[in-house]
């Protein structure tokens, strides 16, 4: 057999974010690395895998994928009896859960990105109102349930880790301390065992 | 009871969920939120939406928002009527269709809607210009994203491979008011890129919807 490839970089927040995935699966799979600062990514062959020219890209035997959001949801469907379950069944769920990765997506990630980019790389950036209003709306929602979608840890909360790990090695990681349901789901999250295999 | 959206049909993320309810064939209720007197961000409408954005949808004690979470759910509750838009028989199909939607979301729709708000919302609001450098900016990013869609619609009819699914309705409510604009050479200047909207913009659901999408650019 084949087996899995993920085509990335260790330290990319969308290459770990399917790396995460993968291990709370419990399966077997390569990482090949792509040397972004040589601009592998923007040349071929890896711009055959990925036209848009971003890590990661992903094969499981013939089967070829990229954008990081759509391979962890085939790994979760495909991989569904293995490892932890990171889906909710039933179609109302399912939707809550597509939900949670849609503002995750647009809401969180853009906003994230960006504050943990310039922060790691330039100077301290400022808050913005965008990203309090997704504090406060994942304040609200994890005083509900322990995790952000329903009450186990699915994609939804996966999907914000590899950013939020970044987060929290700058200034921003405040938004999260005085939040205090915030601050609990990203100490539990990022101790999972998945989010410390994945570190360098 | 049919579903509720609430919105405005001149919104393009709630005419993405109309296209979907139509080709699904679903009945639903449109409930108007004036967006022009903002009362998308009264505490009755962040009540249902947080980030006080249409469209939201009930659905019985379902409250969602998020264009495409509500797409993908109306897609899942429906997928055995109407237009199969998920290919969820087959899971790697399934994945394609995903994989194309993300495109989507993370490629084509911030640049085409940031060329989109520079010329038609932000004259709407009234207090400034169009931004050039913003237009010319996300115009160059959306011509590579599609360069890209003209090589894959060279190899399959649509995004996602040979039948419609959610990865080519999303675009449809963009792409419709940008080809109201002056820069419609973009799309009519890759010959599949252009059939591929042809097809997408004569479909029976679209023609429904089409007469909502009601705002026009400034021309530039």
């Amino acid at each position: 057999m084949a087996g899995i490839k993920v085509f990335g970089h260790p330290a990319s927040t969308a290459t770990r974010r399917v790396l995460i995935a993968l291990q709370e699966k419990d399966v077997d799979f390569e990482l090949v690395h792509v040397e972004l600062k040589d601009g592998e990514h923007k040349k071929q062959p890896f711009l055959s895998r990925n036209p848009f020219g971003k890590v990661p890209a992903f094969e499981d035997g013939d089967f070829k994928l990229f954008e990081s959001r759509a391979i962890t949801q085939y790994i979760a469907h495909e991989y569904a009896d293995k490892g932890n379950q990171l889906l909710s069944p039933g179609s109302k769920n399912m939707a809550i859960l597509a939900m949670g990765m849609e503002i995750e997506a647009h809401e969180f990630d853009s906003v994230a990105s960006k504050l943990g980019w310039e922060q790691i790389f330039k100077n301290f950036f400022g808050l913005t109102t965008d990203q309090a209003v997704v504090k406060e709306e994942e304040e609200a929602r994890l005083g509900e349930s322990k995790c952000l979608a329903c009450d186990h840890f699915t994609l939804v909360d996966l999907h914000h880790i590899p950013v939020i790990q970044y987060l929290l090695g700058t200034p921003t990681k405040k938004l999260f301390e005085e939040r205090p349901h915030v601050s609990a789901w990203v100490a539990d999250i990022t101790s999972r065992p998945s989010s410390q295999k994945i570190l360098l | 009871m049919a579903m509720k959206v609430y919105g405005d049909g001149m919104s393009a993320c709630v005419a993405r969920v109309l296209l979907c309810l139509h080709e699904k064939e679903t009945e639903f209720e449109l409930v108007p939120v004036d967006l022009f007197a903002c009362h998308h961000k009264l505490p009755s409408f962040l009540s249902m939406n947080p980030f006080g954005q249409v469209p939201v949808l009930q659905d019985d004690d379902l409250t969602l928002f998020e264009s495409r979470a509500i797409t993908a759910y109306i897609a899942d509750k429906h997928k055995d009527k109407g237009t199969d838009l998920t290919r969820h028989a087959d899971a790697k199909e399934t994945a394609i269709v995903k994989l194309w939607s993300e495109v989507e979301s993370h490629h084509f729709n911030p640049a085409v809607s940031a060329v989109i708000h520079q010329l038609i919302v932000v004259p709407l609001q009234g207090e400034k210009s169009p931004d050039a450098a913003i237009v010319e900016e996300n115009l160059e990013k959306l011509g590579k994203v599609l360069d890209v869609y003209e090589e894959r619609l060279g190899k399959t009819k649509y995004l996602a491979g040979d039948s419609y699914t959610l990865a080519d309705l999303h675009h449809v409510p963009y792409i419709y008011y940008f080809m109201k604009t002056s820069h419609a050479g973009l799309v009519n200047d890759r010959p599949n890129v252009k059939a591929w909207w042809e097809d997408l913009c004569s479909r029976p659901a679209f023609l429904k919807v089409s007469p909502g999408l009601t705002i026009a650019p400034v021309t530039n």
